[in-house]
């Protein structure tokens, strides 16, 4: 069943709210998306009817919920094209960089090598690194951007050596809405026999993500930014560097045999995931995949370029905007961040908020970031599948009222 | 649209303050400097007092940020220069408290002088931290020179 994107909108009963008395324009899909009616069934119906402990009983309900919860796996790894057993479940992208961060990255790191990250990271990508590198005692080494907001990405050729063992970069900056080319950048990292790992929380959701064309080692995503639930996110990793990979928790399931000194772990993808797992989410996450399937990518990528063109254009037009990233085009992703001179992004938002419009103010998570670009705070619209010209409108209209209010 | 609520945010008074915030600068002779920041939204505040026999002698503040807490900063650097230091923990206790939704004895409000319209920010909870920035900087720095006594 091939779902019309144009009404997709009706599929998601929180799209009628009022806010203020005014209907919601909810231009915050870069910080959480807007669930469909179709994943609050499927979260609903797992609890009045398959809810029990995956992997542990052998009676019925037990084995459909364990069924419901590995066929998600298998969804989510024909979803980005990957094996099965590449993919691990976690709590969403900030876990799913820890993870490596520490059970990966603690296995390869030696003295004398190089960590490279970018400049535009988002701290979930950026932190981590940090403590990995003063573990191992390493370098971490930045790529810089370009007055486009795009990597330059010759300072990055020049920062790769010998001496770099792991790459990791955004995907989709979740500030500047610059789509950086992985592939390209991968190749480049493995020229030199580095490990590249690679945040996909602003991509997957956005337009198709295939890990045997990117050939990145690891990615990570979050469900809650897809339209599935909190508490569920991705990790895919190549299968052998999953069997090098230790895990960063250790407890219930994840084991195979415990003696009174020593234990032995099941393979990847079993021994990340210990304990009681976030299993209604991620049956919710299928869902959640189904209904983006549904629709098809063709129709959400032109959709939201479409949208994101037609904002550029309108934000641009206002007098005394800015707009930081790339210009519309293929290198940007559904999302534009802006300044209103003379307004500080906190009042901006207020006052949107007064008028319905839902957008973010602030750092972003990007605080090395907002440095590089020179300002404090910036304001970001983020698009979903469900918003449409109308949004855009009443968020540039809005804008405009806010221009009026303080003066400027 | 509905812009009603909005000028109970943004009184004419707070908007002169954040448009003209009074004491924004640094000291020459400052006795302690706090550097605050709002970590959800990278707002920084850096205020410097100068003590005189346990009086704010002087006062003066720099940094980034919304109107909200530009105008608190300059409401209480107004409030606050030439008082007492008992005198001004007495009223960072009761503006903090009115953030809380505590509003306190009506004389104690009065004595806050123009920061308190800034009790309208309630009705805004995501920017109570902002009119608050400034004062538990000054707590703080207050805190500190005791301490150093
Ligand atoms: C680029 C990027 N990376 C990582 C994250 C963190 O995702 P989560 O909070 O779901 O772990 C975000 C979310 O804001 C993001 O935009």
């Amino acid at each position: 069943m091939v779902k019309n994107i144009a009404i997709a909108r009706n599929d998601f009963p929180i799209l009628n709210e009022k806010i203020n008395g005014e209907p919601l324009t909810y231009l915050d899909n870069a910080a959480t998306t807007q669930k469909p009616q179709a994943v609050i069934d499927a979260l609903t119906h797992y609890y009045e009817h398959d809810n029990a402990n995956i992997h542990r009983g052998v009676y019925t309900l037990a084995e459909r919920a364990t069924e419901g919860y590995e066929g998600v796996r298998q969804h989510v790894a024909k979803f980005i094209h990957a094996a099965t057993d590449e993919v691990i479940f976690t709590r969403g992208t900030t876990t799913s960089l820890n993870w490596v961060a520490l059970g990966f990255a603690s296995q390869v790191l030696q003295a004398g090598d190089e960590i490279i990250i970018t400049v535009m990271e988002h701290h979930s990508n950026l932190v981590p690194w940090q403590q990995a590198a003063q573990r191992a005692g390493v370098k971490l080494r930045y790529v810089e951007i370009n007055e486009q907001g795009e990597l330059d990405l010759a300072q990055y050729a020049d920062l790769l050596s010998a001496k770099t063992k792991i790459v990791a970069f955004t995907h989709v900056s979740n500030v500047l809405g610059t789509i950086n080319p992985v592939k390209q950048m991968t190749k480049m990292a493995h020229d030199v026999g580095a490990y590249v790992v690679v945040d996909g929380a602003q991509a997957v959701g956005h337009f198709k993500v295939d890990m045997q064309d990117l050939d990145c080692d690891f990615y990570a995503f979050s469900g809650h930014k897809v339209y599935g639930p909190t508490g569920i996110g991705v990790l895919y990793g190549k299968r052998e560097l999953l069997t090098l990979m230790n895990p960063v928790e250790f407890g219930g399931e994840m084991i195979n045999l415990v003696q009174r000194q020593i234990t032995d772990f099941k393979p990847a993808p079993e021994k990340f995931e210990a304990g009681t797992m976030p299993i209604a989410q991620a049956i919710g996450l299928g869902a959640a995949l189904a209904y983006i399937e549904a629709i098809g990518w063709p129709a959400i990528e032109a959709h939201e370029q479409e949208l994101v063109n037609a904002a550029y254009a309108q934000l641009a037009a206002i007098e005394g905007l800015t707009i930081y990233g790339p210009p519309a085009g293929p290198t940007r992703s559904a999302l534009i961040t802006f300044n209103l001179n003379g307004v500080h992004p906190h009042d901006v938002a207020t006052v949107l908020d007064t008028q319905g419009v839902a957008v973010r103010a602030g750092h972003h998570c990007a605080q090395p970031l907002m440095q590089a670009l020179g300002v404090s705070a910036t304001t970001r619209a983020s698009f979903g599948l469900y918003n449409n010209q109308a949004d855009v409108d009443r968020l540039c209209a809005a804008l405009v009222e806010t221009k009026e209010f303080f003066q400027v | 649209m509905n812009l009603g609520n909005l000028s109970d945010l943004y009184r004419q008074l707070i908007l002169d303050h954040a448009q003209h915030p009074h004491h924004h600068g640094d000291l020459a002779a400052a006795d302690q400097t706090v550097t605050l920041n709002n970590p959800t939204c990278g707002d920084v505040i850096k205020l410097q007092v100068e003590l005189k026999d346990d009086r704010v002698a002087d006062i003066a503040f720099s940094g980034d940020g919304c109107s909200i807490s530009q105008a608190s900063a300059s409401m209480m650097t107004d409030l606050v220069k030439g008082q007492s230091l008992t005198d001004v923990q007495h009223e960072i206790a009761t503006f903090l408290e009115m953030l809380m939704g505590n509003s306190g004895e009506d004389e104690d409000v009065d004595a806050l002088g123009d920061a308190a319209v800034l009790a309208t920010v309630i009705k805004f909870p995501a920017r109570i931290k902002c009119a608050t920035l400034a004062w538990k900087a000054l707590e703080q720095a207050i805190g500190e020179a005791k301490n150093n006594e």
